[in-house]
């Protein structure tokens, strides 16, 4: 690998660039599809079609003051944000966009993303908590169990994945899948029948685990005003909402790799990082119309989706693959 | 556990149908206007507040100051006053004041009004802090309307 330092500073000016972008353009996107399914414009006043909108919002969350309230956990209130924030940058280190376009071949990306995905929920927790208000600490007790119950099946889905390709490299399981859409692992049914059934479990699972709606408990904001970033203002609100955004994009870069063939194409014509990026906003779309397509549900029923539905059915999905290795 | 079944696919399914309905409806056209900048056709027979009708001919108020309109209003929103030129047989309007405040648009006066010389105006760009703003009078509305 080269080792010249400018290798490592382009792709951290580029994936920053990139974090921020997308943190700030896919709440101008969830505006927008929120209005058109909704039968509105959305944002339209700031430059041509709302453009502009999320400048003029950043702009006035940075000229507000970082209000610390009273009796709050000085030091925790602190780095909850932060916390929320840089998981989800971190992820992009290992998430190749294309063939040669990543910014470490971690032998073990699989594992970092999941490890890194379990410190943003930590990151909710410790800003509930040291909220020291009611509603967030109900928030930051529900967004715990929450994400117990949904990683379990997350990651036996990806176990199954891991067992196909037998690597936890997420460039060699983007490799395993290239040229056509039947290699993809979403309709390998040389592997297991219930393939798609388990692509359909990760995405649930992913959009519980960012913590949308109809899973958004944390911050049911009809029952729980604003759940853990109820106390944040000003750009600590700020950075939780950007690390909300980029968890949806790893969320949606990761279902690309392990499910949709990361940057192949679906006819085998001219891969690159454009079908990759093609195919993560064709899920952000998908997060947003979910999110605009269903009420909230309840926490036990949520609960109950994952431990008597979701898990269940990826151990059976987890046997019938290595059934199936076993056999063909 | 034939309920479990059920109550998954039969989830599913409503769940599918939820998704087609939003999707549906993400592509019809947008019903809501941009107010300041897109104005809104008021329609014939909406209710403003009630103004006053000129003669065509002569380019006066059709009122002849009989009354009828403050008398027949509920809330008493309505004074007038109309005086006798010297040499002039018929009384002209030369005051006629709307508390709007006190309105609500029942249009009592409208009915009792034998010679048409009162209707609904179409304003409904109305808004301010002050209650001063809302005591219209009539009178100097129809001469600045021309």
């Amino acid at each position: 690998m080269d080792t010249s330092i400018w290798r490592p500073i382009i792709y951290l000016v580029c994936f920053m660039a990139f974090a921020g972008l997308n943190a700030a353009y896919l709440g101008w996107c969830e505006r927008k599809g929120a209005g058109r399914i909704q039968r509105r414009t959305g944002p339209m006043e700031v430059g041509f079609h709302g453009l502009l909108q999320p400048l003029a919002d950043g702009l006035k969350l940075m000229s507000k003051q970082l209000l610390v309230p009273e009796g709050v956990d000085h030091i925790l209130f602190r780095i909850a944000p932060i916390l929320a924030m840089i998981p989800a940058l971190t992820s992009m280190v290992v998430i190749p966009f294309s063939g040669n376009i990543q910014g470490r071949a971690v032998e073990l990306s699989v594992l970092m993303l999941f490890a890194l995905a379990s410190i943003g929920m930590i990151a909710i927790l410790i800003g509930g908590w040291a909220s020291a208000n009611k509603y967030a600490v109900i928030s930051a007790a529900r967004s715990v169990s929450q994400n117990l119950a949904y990683e379990i099946p997350m990651l036996l889905t990806v176990i199954t994945i891991v067992m196909i390709t037998g690597s936890m490299n997420l460039q060699d399981i983007a490799m395993d899948q290239q040229g056509g859409f039947w290699h993809w692992n979403i309709f390998r049914f040389d592997k297991s029948v219930f393939m798609p059934v388990s692509f359909l479990i990760f995405f649930i699972c992913s959009v519980a685990e960012t913590n949308r709606a109809p899973f958004d408990m944390a911050e049911a904001e009809s029952e729980l005003i604003a759940g853990f970033m109820t106390e944040y203002g000003s750009m600590g609100f700020g950075l939780f909402m950007m690390g909300e955004y980029l968890n949806i994009v790893v969320g949606a870069c990761l279902t690309t790799i392990l499910f949709l063939g990361g940057w192949s194409c679906p006819f085998g014509l001219f891969p690159g990082v454009w079908w990759f990026l093609i195919k993560i906003y064709i899920l952000i779309f998908t997060f947003i119309w979910v999110r605009w397509t269903y009420p909230r549900t309840q926490i036990y029923k949520l609960l109950n989706l994952s431990w008597k539905i979701l898990i269940p059915f990826s151990m059976v999905n987890l046997l019938v693959t290595a059934a199936f290795i076993k056999v063909f | 556990m034939s309920a479990y079944w059920n109550d998954m696919f039969g989830g599913a399914k409503s769940l599918a149908i939820g998704l087609s309905i939003t999707a549906r409806e993400f592509f019809k056209p947008v019903i809501t206007m941009q107010y300041p900048w897109e104005v809104p056709e008021i329609p014939e027979r909406y209710r403003g507040h009630i103004e006053l009708v000129k003669n065509e001919k002569t380019g006066k108020p059709k009122c002849i100051c009989c009354g009828m309109c403050m008398r027949s209003c509920p809330s008493g929103c309505i004074s007038l006053v109309g005086k006798k030129p010297e040499g002039e047989k018929k009384k002209v309007l030369t005051k006629y004041e709307l508390d709007f405040t006190k309105c609500s648009l029942c249009g009592s006066c409208i009915e009792s009004c034998n010679f048409g010389a009162i209707q609904f105006s179409r304003d409904y760009n109305l808004a301010s802090t002050r209650k001063e703003d809302y005591v219209f009078d009539l009178l100097k509305r129809l001469e600045e309307q021309g």
